[in-house]
């Protein structure tokens, strides 16, 4: 009985990533997108119509990553104005800084936009109580999965507890369906001050394919203070890792 | 009865050719031949047409592959009550909760009238998410336990209440909706293809592919345009990258809940080597963006082919080893054998579908039953079913058919490099513009990790999409885990929910 225990030990190997800051994604990966106008924006158009989501501006040209889905679509029919990076650092301390506009080489993350007693109080541990609320089980199995014998998001004190009495924050996925928004508030409430918001996917970041379904309600967003903005459909988990990192300090972009 | 005969092959139908007969036919023709376990149905939906009210059912005919359509139809406003199919045959129970929540229809002798999903527009705005009617039970030695709607862990919400007698459950009702989106109601309201893709594909995360096909499917079956075999064998590969994902994930949390670290953290690595074979085929580890209408934006290259071979070879292997490890470690076995389990008569009874339905030994797969695209080709699939119906069942069933898509994953990639060893596959780019045929009726049936899925989409007079109503399988399957945990430890609950790991908001839509 033990011998079957030796082989599996022996294929797993070792799994984990050192170095989580120097990790690479594949280049498939689509990440951050870099913008370029053009004086004709006849294909910029095009990409605008088609986008499932409404998150292209044809002018001024910007893309929104609150709302992309990053199906790549754009790219295809507007090369010379959309690329697709696979760079994962795209998480947000504003709702406005997930609009990329042409030039601009990284998602901005203004250290002045985070209030002072998140890295005062959680630059060295921070319990998170997740909510899904409309979520398509994808983003849920990402943040499941920073937690994994890959990425080991513990090794930073950084991890997701079961009850909200324990957590201090609540990590929002999905566009938010009126039918768990009163849940979704009870929660809230029920984690101790000082607590923070984060919007895990582009669902939870603005609707994303969902919003203006009669079957939503957003209310919880506009009553509380968001700390952090993660695009993603769905969040992989170096953007959550990155994203939360950067928010308590531990590193900076840029 | 007059039945409309099709397969799963075959192209969409004009709306006026689906016999459409009285009430009193339809009910007497369904009660026979849902007593023949041959017969299921697929789907069973109300559509307003007009000034009525039509009632659309999909009935799979196992035995034959052959797919039959019929209907009925009342008027809008009309009151009149129909007798229950449900309490012959349970099986229909979300089919008329389903039609009688949005359009009011009564449903006589209906023995479980409850609220499904609470959708946005539904016909009784009293009912609401915090009024579910649970059933409860009196007495003085019993007590009753609500888990949800959110849960321990990071998954979906849903509320669970159970009747329990000390630890043991006598009774568990699951009550759903909070994940309502109005995915049906959005797919109708646009006409970018493209957006109506991506929102197939987030009917329900974990299954993307699955979605994603069956809508692709019955898109294209209603534009009438034939399909390189080189785009149904990609498709076909995907998917099954997406059955090994997952089968292996659900190893991985059995293992977690019965405190085995060393299966759960094997398994977590080996999924996520699978999920990230996705992603380097198509930049998504779960797969969206890979299946579009007529074509592809990610064509096989034989590198990448290659890749897929390899990586699939070596997880195939990996989690061949911790299946034999899990099935020699007996304190493994203490708690997966005999708990939790669903007697084949049941898993019937209840119209049971997917791998949790061949665990009892109810051999319902779409891909032996109705084969599509390169299942009706090259494939020729026999499905693993296991009679004992519990947890390790599920279980079993679960990894070998991680090993079994995994062959069929390295055989039609070696089919591909024979074929393409110098380029690209000839796969067109996507047409989000094809014409679709007008007033017709299509269906994507495809069998997902979970089981059977279906999409059915209805277009107008103008070839617009009208009306998609979709069907995961979760919907038959719920009322199987509440079934599974009669009699159990209540702290057996989490392994048989792991064990079939249904989704919320592919139920909820």
């Amino acid at each position: 009985m033990i011998f079957p225990k030796i082989r599996v030990l022996r294929s797993h190997g070792k799994q984990y990533i050192p170095d989580l800051d120097a990790v690479e994604l594949t280049s498939e990966f689509r990440g951050r997108p870099v913008l370029t106008d053009t004086p004709d924006r006849s294909d910029l158009e095009r990409a605008a119509a088609i986008c499932p989501t409404g998150a292209i501006v044809p002018a001024p040209f910007s893309l929104d990553l609150g709302r992309c889905v990053f199906c790549g679509e754009c790219a295809r029919r507007a090369p010379h104005n959309i690329r697709f990076t696979n760079d994962y650092r795209i998480g947000s301390p504003t709702r406005e800084g997930l609009v990329m506009r042409p030039g601009q080489q990284r998602v901005e993350f203004d250290p002045a936009a985070v209030r002072p007693e998140i890295r005062k109080c959680f630059s060295r541990a921070l319990q998170l109580r997740e909510v899904s609320a409309g979520g398509d089980a994808s983003v849920e199995m990402e943040l499941g999965a920073t937690g994994n014998v890959n990425f080991d998001l513990g090794r930073f004190g950084i991890g997701f507890t079961a009850s909200p009495r324990h957590a201090d924050g609540v990590v929002v996925s999905g566009p938010i369906s009126a039918n768990m928004a009163e849940a979704l508030d009870i929660c809230y409430e029920a984690v101790a001050e000082p607590k923070i918001v984060v919007a895990c996917g582009t669902d939870a970041c603005s609707g994303g394919l969902l919003a203006g379904s009669r079957a939503l309600d957003r209310s919880f967003l506009e009553r509380h203070r968001v700390d952090l903005w993660l695009p993603g459909a769905p969040t992989h988990p170096m953007i959550f890792i990155d994203g939360i990192r950067t928010l308590l300090g531990h590193k900076q972009r840029g | 009865m007059n039945w409309l005969t099709t397969d799963n092959t075959s192209g969409a139908v004009a709306l006026n050719e689906i016999p459409e007969v009285g009430y009193n036919d339809f009910y007497n023709d369904l009660a026979d031949r849902l007593a023949d376990p041959r017969y299921h149905a697929a789907h069973y939906f109300a559509l307003p047409w007009d000034d009525r009210l039509r009632f659309i059912c999909l009935l799979l005919d196992d035995a034959e592959g052959k797919v039959l359509l019929a209907s009925h139809a009342m008027e809008y406003y009309e009151q009149t009550h129909l007798p229950s199919l449900t309490a012959l045959h349970p099986a229909f129970h979300p089919f008329e909760r389903d039609i009688a929540e949005r359009y009011g229809v009564q449903f006589d002798e209906m023995p479980w009238p409850k609220p499904l999903r609470f959708p946005h527009d539904r016909y009784d705005r009293s009912s609401s998410m915090d009024n579910y009617p649970f059933y409860s039970i009196k007495g003085g030695s019993l007590h009753e336990v609500n888990v949800g709607p959110i849960h321990a862990g990071i998954i979906e919400p849903g509320a669970f209440r159970f009747i329990c007698n000390g630890e043991q459950v006598l009774h568990l009702e699951i009550a759903l909706g909070y994940q309502h989106r109005g995915i049906e109601q959005l797919l109708a309201g646009t006409d970018n293809r493209l957006r109506q893709m991506c929102l197939a594909e987030t009917i329900a995360g974990d299954s993307a592919v699955a979605h994603a096909t069956a809508f692709a499917e019955a898109v294209e079956k209603l534009s009438g345009r034939e399909r390189p075999a080189e785009l149904e064998r990609e498709r076909t590969v995907a998917l099954e990258l997406e059955r090994m994902a997952m089968q292996i994930a659900d190893t991985g949390a059995l293992s977690m809940d019965v405190g085995y670290q060393l299966g759960q953290v094997a398994c977590e690595a080996l999924r996520t080597m699978t999920i990230n074979t996705t992603q380097a085929w198509c930049g998504n580890r779960f797969g969206k963006g890979l299946i579009r209408p007529h074509g592809t934006d990610h064509p096989l290259t034989p590198e990448k082919a290659r890749m897929i071979r390899d990586n699939v070879s070596d997880i195939a292997r990996r989690y061949d080893e911790v299946r034999r490890d899990l099935k020699s470690s007996p304190s493994l076995l203490a708690r997966f054998e005999q708990c939790g389990t669903v007697p084949r008569e049941e898993m019937l009874r209840i119209g049971g579908v997917g791998q949790a339905a061949r665990a009892s030994g109810a051999a319902r797969d779409i891909r032996t039953s109705h084969p599509w695209a390169s299942f009706a080709k090259c494939l020729h699939h026999e499905s693993i079913t296991t009679p004992q119906g519990d947890v390790m069942a599920r279980l079993m069933v679960r990894s070998r058919e991680v090993l079994q898509s995994a062959g069929y994953i390295g055989r039609l990639l070696e089919l591909y490099e024979q074929k393409y060893a110098d380029g690209p596959t000839p796969c067109p780019a996507p047409d989000y513009a094809a014409p679709l045929a007008p007033s017709s009726l299509s269906f994507g049936l495809v069998e997902g990790w979970r089981g059977e899925t279906c999409h059915v989409v209805v277009t107008n007079a103008a070839g617009r999409i009208a009306a998609a109503r979709i069907k995961d399988p979760s919907l038959h399957n719920w009322l199987a885990l509440a079934l599974a945990v009669r009699g159990e430890g209540i702290s057996d609950f989490p392994i048989c929910n792991k064990s079939f790991n249904l989704s919320y908001c592919g139920h909820d839509l």
